[in-house]
């Protein structure tokens, strides 16, 4: 009966595409020295959305408040470094767990919902910790956001103007962010989230304790949220209001829907079309670029379904 | 095996459960039989936890489980399936047996060692999907009607039942095929304790240890096939001529 562990090793294997893939999320260091920040940005955005793609793409929780975990982990790294402790690691865990400690407590209501009432529900929440961060001014800063903080050295290296450290530094925490989701999702609890994503009635009637699970996964989701929101206190050393803002929980639904969702490198690929074009279209009119994401969302939802990816992968089984 | 004590449920005025008193000996293949709208349906949702009673209680093989959630239920050895299929689409067969063995075994919180470490589990429930001849690593939105049918039952076996409940298991197969479907069913475990709901006659006396008559949301009797066939009130329920049978 080989055979039928072989099914679950071929669905789990390292494609060689991927190797492709990380490779060439090294080339901006050679091809576009000029651009490391904002590839430093896009690493972080890439990681808020893959955060995102664990609890939509695999469990099935439409979240439009998923800011707040971004923001938690955001102020906590930067109230940290200003206060306390500038060494960026520490930053990075601790935004991680207080992001994880704020996503479990609320996940003991968020999975008692579903559909529209979950979507309320968890833009709710982000409205809430974005006022109450708004009216902390003397913790928070306000709506001048959080300003004097100190990033210390990363491992000897300092967080140079041209963004080559904080690029680093990004990509590899989105790396082993990448690598820690893709070993969940393969795992018997990945499974038991894609089985709550395709039947919900049918969960408990295999014995399944669904709410715990989802409880699981949406705590996992807030800290890997948190660290992207850390990593970006980090690299940048201010943390504005923004980082909790309901149009930062929004970019990152559409960045994960154009990318395409449940299949880990949706958020990634969503992240760099989304803020390329960004960078591009505010280059040539910063007013309306908002209109070309509309326009970009509007056709990759009509023509592309599952999004880019979905539309490429579409086209690789056809080739084959 | 499983027993229920003056089971009641209502949707406002409506009574879909009126004092409902069953015991399923163990080993026993019970058919739950009558009109449409007699409230057999509502009476698995009962048993099984998806409703909750307004009053009385729920046993399974002696331990009462009237309170506790549906996912416990099946913990304990009480296994459906359903009427309409209440499957995972894009999972394979294989992918979905194997979930509902590892969920069984406590090992679905397992979130770091890979599936394909999961060897017992997985072999465990190809053995089920080959009793049952299903391909395995087929979509299971991919499979032919009938074989997701049998997937119903693959799911509710995986979970290791005492009493299995089947939610018309034939539901929308030719007829032709249906009797493959039960041939499958009468060839469990004798040990299982089986309830299924049933229109078919033919299939009911021929699979059927014991048979129940609901109408209008009470159990109008119980008891052997030839009992049954011989009692007035149920023939008058099946021709039409019952005041009950609205």
């Amino acid at each position: 009966m080989a055979n039928a562990s072989e099914h679950f090793r071929q669905k789990t294997r390292w494609h060689w595409l991927e190797t492709v893939f990380w490779l060439c999320t090294l080339l901006p260091f050679l091809v576009t020295p000029n651009y490391l920040s904002l590839a430093s940005q896009i690493a972080i955005t890439a990681l808020f959305a893959l955060s995102l793609d664990l609890i939509l793409g695999y469990a099935g929780i439409v979240s439009l408040g998923h800011a707040a975990f971004f923001g938690v982990g955001a102020y906590t790294a930067g109230l940290l470094a200003k206060h306390y402790w500038s060494e960026p690691l520490a930053g990075l865990l601790l935004g991680g767990v207080a992001a994880g400690l704020v996503g479990y407590a609320t996940s003991h209501i968020v999975v008692r919902f579903r559909h529209l009432a979950l979507i309320m529900l968890t833009m709710g929440l982000g409205l809430l910790l974005h006022e109450a961060a708004n009216s902390a001014s003397d913790l928070t800063g306000g709506a001048d956001g959080l300003q004097g903080i100190n990033t210390g050295e990363l491992f000897g290296f300092r967080f140079d103007m041209f963004g080559r450290t904080a690029y680093a530094y990004s990509l590899a925490v989105l790396f082993i962010c990448f690598l820690i989701s893709r070993r969940i999702i393969h795992s018997p609890f990945g499974l038991a989230l894609r089985g709550i994503r395709e039947n919900a009635t049918r969960m408990p009637a295999i014995g399944a304790p669904s709410r715990a699970h989802l409880r699981k996964a949406y705590t996992i989701a807030a800290v890997i949220a948190g660290i992207a929101g850390a990593l970006l206190t980090n690299t940048t050393s201010t943390v504005s209001l923004e980082t909790l803002s309901f149009g930062r929980s929004a970019d990152v639904l559409v960045i994960l829907i154009l990318g395409g969702t449940g299949r880990l490198y949706g958020g990634i690929i969503g992240a760099i079309i989304y803020m390329v074009a960004r960078d591009q279209f505010s280059g040539l009119n910063p007013q309306y670029w908002y209109f070309w994401i509309g326009l970009l969302l509007v056709a990759v939802v009509m023509f592309l379904p599952n999004g880019v990816l979905g539309g490429l992968n579409a086209l690789y089984q056809k080739s084959k | 095996m499983l027993s229920t004590k003056n089971l009641n449920k209502s949707f406002g005025s409506l009574v879909v459960a009126h004092d409902i008193a069953l015991e399923l000996p163990r080993g026993e293949r019970h058919a739950l039989i009558g009109p449409n709208g007699a409230g057999k349906t509502t009476l698995m949702n009962l048993m099984t936890g998806m409703l909750r009673p307004d009053a009385g209680r729920i046993f399974l093989d002696g331990e009462e489980i009237t309170a506790d959630a549906p996912h416990e239920r099946v913990r304990k050895g009480l296994a459906r399936t359903f009427q309409i299929n209440t499957l995972f689409p894009q999972l394979s067969a294989l992918e979905s047996v194997t979930l509902a063995v590892l969920e069984r075994d406590g090992n679905a919180r397992n979130w770091w060692r890979g599936l394909p470490r999961f060897g017992a589990a997985i072999d465990e429930a190809q053995g089920i999907l080959d009793s049952l001849k299903i391909p395995s690593t087929k979509e299971t939105r991919e499979l032919p009607y009938g074989q997701q049918r049998l997937l119903e039952i693959a799911l509710a076996l995986a979970t290791r039942p005492k009493v299995l409940l089947l939610d018309e298991p034939a539901a929308g197969v030719p007829k032709d095929e249906s009797a493959a479907l039960f041939d499958a069913i009468g060839g469990l475990s004798r040990d299982l304790t089986i309830l299924f709901i049933e229109h078919d006659m033919d299939v009911v006396f021929r699979f059927a240890s014991r048979i129940i008559v609901m109408v209008g949301g009470r159990i109008l009797v119980a008891g052997p096939p030839a009992e049954i066939a011989r009692d007035e009130r149920v023939r008058e329920v099946y021709l039409g001529k019952s005041r009950l049978a609205a």
